[in-house]
C-alpha cells in the first residue's frame, strides 16, 4: 500500500528553476509513466522523489506523510538506473543482497530473499557471476532484482530499457508488466519510448520545461490532448498541424475552411468567432488517401514498412505525414488527394489550448488491466 | 616479415634500449659496491674484476644499517598511511561534492609543491625545535605526509572521479551512509588506484633527503641520511658509498619490483577501464 503526492514541488539548481511547481497524485499500485522531451526534468523529478536531490520548495508525501527530510534509504523506495549501476566488484548475489547486508539481516535470511527475487527474474544460474560477465538484459534484470529484494512500496525506473536492443526491450516490457502485477507495487517509470508509455501506463504524465502539461490515461492523451504540445508529443509519427480560418463556431461544433471545402469538427466552439485562425490537428493515421478528398499534396518521401506506408507530402509551405496501408502504389512526385474523418480532428487556439471535444472517446476510461489476460480477471 | 611484426620488434628494441639506459647508473652503482676503492676510480673503468665484500663490511662496521632501515620503513609507510587517511575524505568531498572553489583548491595544493623546501626550512625547524619533534620519527612522518599530500589527494581525486556517480547513488538508495559508501563501494572499486598512490608516496618518502638531513641527526635518521654520512670531508670513497647506496635502495627496489604489476595497473587505471 503506497500512494505518492507531490504538492507544488520546485527544484532550483543554483538559480535556474528546473522543476517549476509540479503537482501529482499517484494512487496505490498505479503504473505512472513520465514522458517529455530531453531536458524537461523527468530524471530530476524522479531523483527528487527518490531523495537523491533535495526539494527546493513544495512537499513530497508517501501515504500522506511528508518525506522531504527523510533520507533516500528510509523512504521505502527502490530505483532502477538507466546505467544499471550494479556494483562491479560484487557478485550478482551480493549486488542483490547489499541492502539487506547494510540492514544487518542475517546471512541465511538474506540468501532466502535474494533467491526468491532471483527466481522471479530467472537469475538463479547467474548468482555467482560478476556484473561484467553478464549481458545487457541480464544486468538489467539484476538491477531490477536488487530493487525487488528491498521490497519497496514504490519502484522508480529511469529509462531502464533504453540500453537494450529492440527485441530485448519488447521482452523486458512484457516482463515488467508481469512484475507489476505480481509484486502489487506502485511504479513510476521514465521513458522516451512511445510504445512503452502507451502500453505500460495507467497514467501518463507529460512534462515540458519543468511543468506538467497533462496527466491522463494513454487513450485520454491520444484522443483528447489538452494542448498542442501534448498532441504533437503523444503519437508517432507526429500529428499534422494546419492553420485554418473559422467559418462558423458554436458550442455544437466549429466549421473551418480547408482548401477543398469546409469541414465541421465536433468540438466546443464557444469563445471562438468566425474569422478567427485556429490550428487544425490530424494524426497521420487518421488521414486517408481519397481522390475526392479536400486536401492535396505532392509526395516527397515514401517509407515502406511492409505493413504500413508513411507518405511525406508537401503542399505549398505546409507538410503532411500520412500513414496508409502497406500496398500504396504511388511514387514520389505523385500528386495525391486525401481526406479525414472530422471527428478525429483537433482544434487548437492561438495559445495552443485545445477546444474540448463534444464526445469523449469510448476507450478513454479503459483500465490497462483489461488489455491483458491475467489471473486476477480470470475469475469465471 | 609482416609490418606489424617489424613494428613490434622495433618497439621492443626501443623499450629495452631505454630501460637499459635508465637502469645503467643503478647497475654501475651495484657493480662499484663490489670493487675495491682502487678499482672503483680506475680509468678506464673495469667491467671485469674480482668482487669483494670489503666495502659492505666497512659500511656495516661504521654504521648501524638496520636502525636506519627501520627508520626509513616506519617513516615512509607511516607517512603514507597518514596521508591516505587524510586524503581519502578530502578527495571524496572534492570528487563527489564539488563547489565553485574545488578546482582552485586543487591547483593551490599542487602549487605548494613548487615552493623550494629550503624556503620554509627555518620556520619548520623552529616549530620542530619548540615542539620537541627534532630527530623524531613522528616529526619526519608528519613532514613527509604533508609533503606528499598534494600528490596523493590529486591522484585519489582523479581515481574517484572515474567512479560513476550512479553506483554510489544506488548504494545510498540501498541504505549506505557515507562511511559505508566509502568502505564498501568506493575503496574496493578504486583499490588499484589507492594502492599505486600509496606505493608512489612510499617511494617518494623513501628517497627524500632534504628534510631528513635537516631535521634528524641520529635517532630518527633514515637511509638517506645513512648514505650522506659516507660522503666525508676527506674525499669520496666510491666503493663504500656505492655499497651504502645499494643497501639503501635495496629494500625499496625489491618492494617496487614485487608491486610493479599493481603500480602499472593503478597508474593506467582510468585509461583501460
Ligand atoms: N546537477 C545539476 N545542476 C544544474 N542543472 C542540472 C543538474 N541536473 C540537471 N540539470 C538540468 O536540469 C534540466 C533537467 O534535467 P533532467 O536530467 O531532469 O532531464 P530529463 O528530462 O531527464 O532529460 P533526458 O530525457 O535527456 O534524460 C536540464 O536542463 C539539466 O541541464
Ligand atoms: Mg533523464
Amino acid at each position: 500500500m503506497a500512494t505518492l503526492q507531490l504538492n507544488n514541488i520546485v527544484k532550483d539548481f543554483g538559480g535556474t528553476q528546473v522543476i517549476k511547481g509540479v503537482d501529482l497524485e499517484v494512487k496505490d499500485r498505479e503504473f505512472v509513466v513520465f514522458v517529455g522531451p530531453s531536458g524537461c526534468g523527468k530524471s530530476t523529478l524522479m531523483r527528487m522523489i527518490a531523495g537523491l536531490e533535495s526539494t527546493t520548495s513544495g512537499e513530497i508525501a508517501i501515504d500522506g506523510e511528508r518525506i522531504n527530510e527523510v533520507g533516500p534509504a528510509d523512504r521505502g523506495l527502490a530505483m532502477v538506473f538507466q546505467s544499471y549501476a550494479l556494483y562491479p566488484h560484487m557478485s550478482v548475489e551480493d549486488n542483490m543482497g547489499f541492502s539487506l547486508r547494510l540492514a544487518k539481516v542475517p546471512k541465511a535470511e538474506r540468501r532466502e530473499k535474494v533467491l526468491a527475487a532471483a527466481r522471479i527474474l530467472q537469475l538463479e544460474p547467474l548468482l555467482d557471476r560478476k556484473p561484467r560477465a553478464l549481458s545487457g538484459g541480464q544486468r538489467q534484470r539484476v538491477a531490477i532484482g536488487r530493487a525487488i529484494v528491498r521490497n519497496p512500496s514504490i519502484f522508480l525506473f529511469d529509462e531502464p530499457l533504453s540500453n537494450l536492443d529492440a527485441a530485448l526491450r519488447v521482452q523486458m516490457r512484457i516482463e515488467l508488466a508481469r512484475l507489476h502485477e505480481e509484486l502489487d507495487a506502485t511504479m513510476i517509470y521514465v521513458t522516451h519510448d512511445q510504445i512503452e508509455a502507451m502500453t505500460m501506463a495507467d497514467k501518463i504524465v507529460v512534462l515540458q520545461d519543468g511543468l506538467v502539461e497533462q496527466i491522463g490515461s494513454p487513450m485520454a492523451l491520444y484522443h483528447h490532448p489538452c494542448n498542442r504540445f501534448v498532441a504533437g508529443f503523444i503519437g508517432s509519427p507526429k500529428m499534422n498541424f494546419l492553420d485554418v480560418e473559422v467559418r462558423e463556431a458554436s458550442n455544437e461544433g466549429v466549421n473551418v475552411a480547408l482548401p477543398g471545402g469546409d469541414c465541421r469538427v465536433p468540438v466546443d466552439g464557444s469563445g471562438v468567432s468566425a474569422g478567427d485562425t485556429l490550428t487544425l490537428g490530424i494524426r497521420p493515421e487518421h488521414l486517408k488517401l481519397d481522390d475526392e478528398g479536400p486536401l492535396t499534396g505532392k509526395i516527397v518521401v515514401i517509407e515502406r514498412l511492409g505493413g504500413v506506408t508513411s507518405l511525406y507530402l508537401e503542399h505549398g509551405d505546409s507538410e503532411w505525414i500520412l500513414v496508409a496501408d502497406g500496398d500504396v502504389a504511388h511514387r514520389v512526385h505523385d500528386q495525391v488527394r486525401f481526406s479525414f474523418d472530422p471527428t478525429c480532428g483537433h482544434l487548437f487556439k492561438g495559445d495552443g489550448e485545445a477546444l474540448n471535444h463534444l464526445h469523449r472517446h469510448p476507450l478513454v476510461d479503459i483500465d490497462r488491466k483489461q488489455n491483458r489476460v491475467s489471473s486476477a480477471s480470470d475469475d469465471q | 616479415m609482416n609490418p606489424t611484426m617489424t613494428k613490434k620488434l622495433l618497439l621492443t628494441l626501443l623499450a629495452w634500449g631505454i630501460a637499459l639506459i635508465v637502469f645503467f647508473p643503478i647497475f654501475w652503482m651495484v657493480l662499484t659496491g663490489f670493487k675495491t676503492e682502487g678499482e672503483a676510480v680506475a680509468t678506464p673503468p673495469s667491467l671485469f674484476f674480482e668482487p669483494t665484500l670489503a666495502g659492505y663490511h666497512e659500511v656495516m662496521a661504521r654504521a648501524d644499517y638496520l636502525k636506519f632501515a627501520l627508520n626509513s620503513i616506519v617513516i615512509s609507510f607511516g607517512s603514507t598511511l597518514l596521508a591516505l587517511i587524510v586524503a581519502i575524505p578530502s578527495a571524496y568531498s572534492m570528487a563527489f561534492l564539488p563547489t565553485k572553489r574545488t578546482q582552485g583548491t586543487l591547483l593551490w595544493m599542487l602549487s605548494t609543491k613548487m615552493l623550494p623546501p629550503v624556503g620554509v626550512l627555518m620556520p619548520v625547524y623552529l616549530l620542530f625545535r619548540d615542539m620537541g619533534l627534532l630527530d623524531s620519527q613522528l616529526g619526519l612522518t608528519i613532514v613527509y605526509m604533508l609533503m606528499n599530500l598534494p600528490i596523493v589527494v590529486w591522484m585519489l581525486y582523479t581515481f574517484f572521479k572515474d567512479i560513476p556517480k550512479d553506483i554510489l547513488e544506488a548504494g545510498r538508495m540501498d541504505g549506505a551512509g557515507t562511511l559505508q559508501e566509502v568502505l564498501y563501494l568506493l575503496l574496493p572499486l578504486t583499490l588499484p588506484g589507492i594502492a599505486s598512490t600509496g606505493l608512489l608516496s612510499v617511494i617518494l618518502s623513501w628517497n627524500e633527503a632534504f628534510w631528513s638531513l635537516n631535521l634528524t641527526t641520529s635517532d630518527a635518521a633514515p637511509l638517506t641520511a645513512f648514505i650522506a654520512s659516507f660522503s666525508s670531508p676527506e674525499g669520496l670513497f666510491w666503493a663504500k658509498l656505492s655499497a651504502a647506496s645499494t643497501l639503501a635502495i635495496a629494500p625499496i627496489l625489491i618492494f617496487g619490483w614485487m608491486t610493479q604489476k599493481q603500480m602499472v595497473r593503478g597508474l593506467t587505471f582510468g585509461a583501460v577501464k
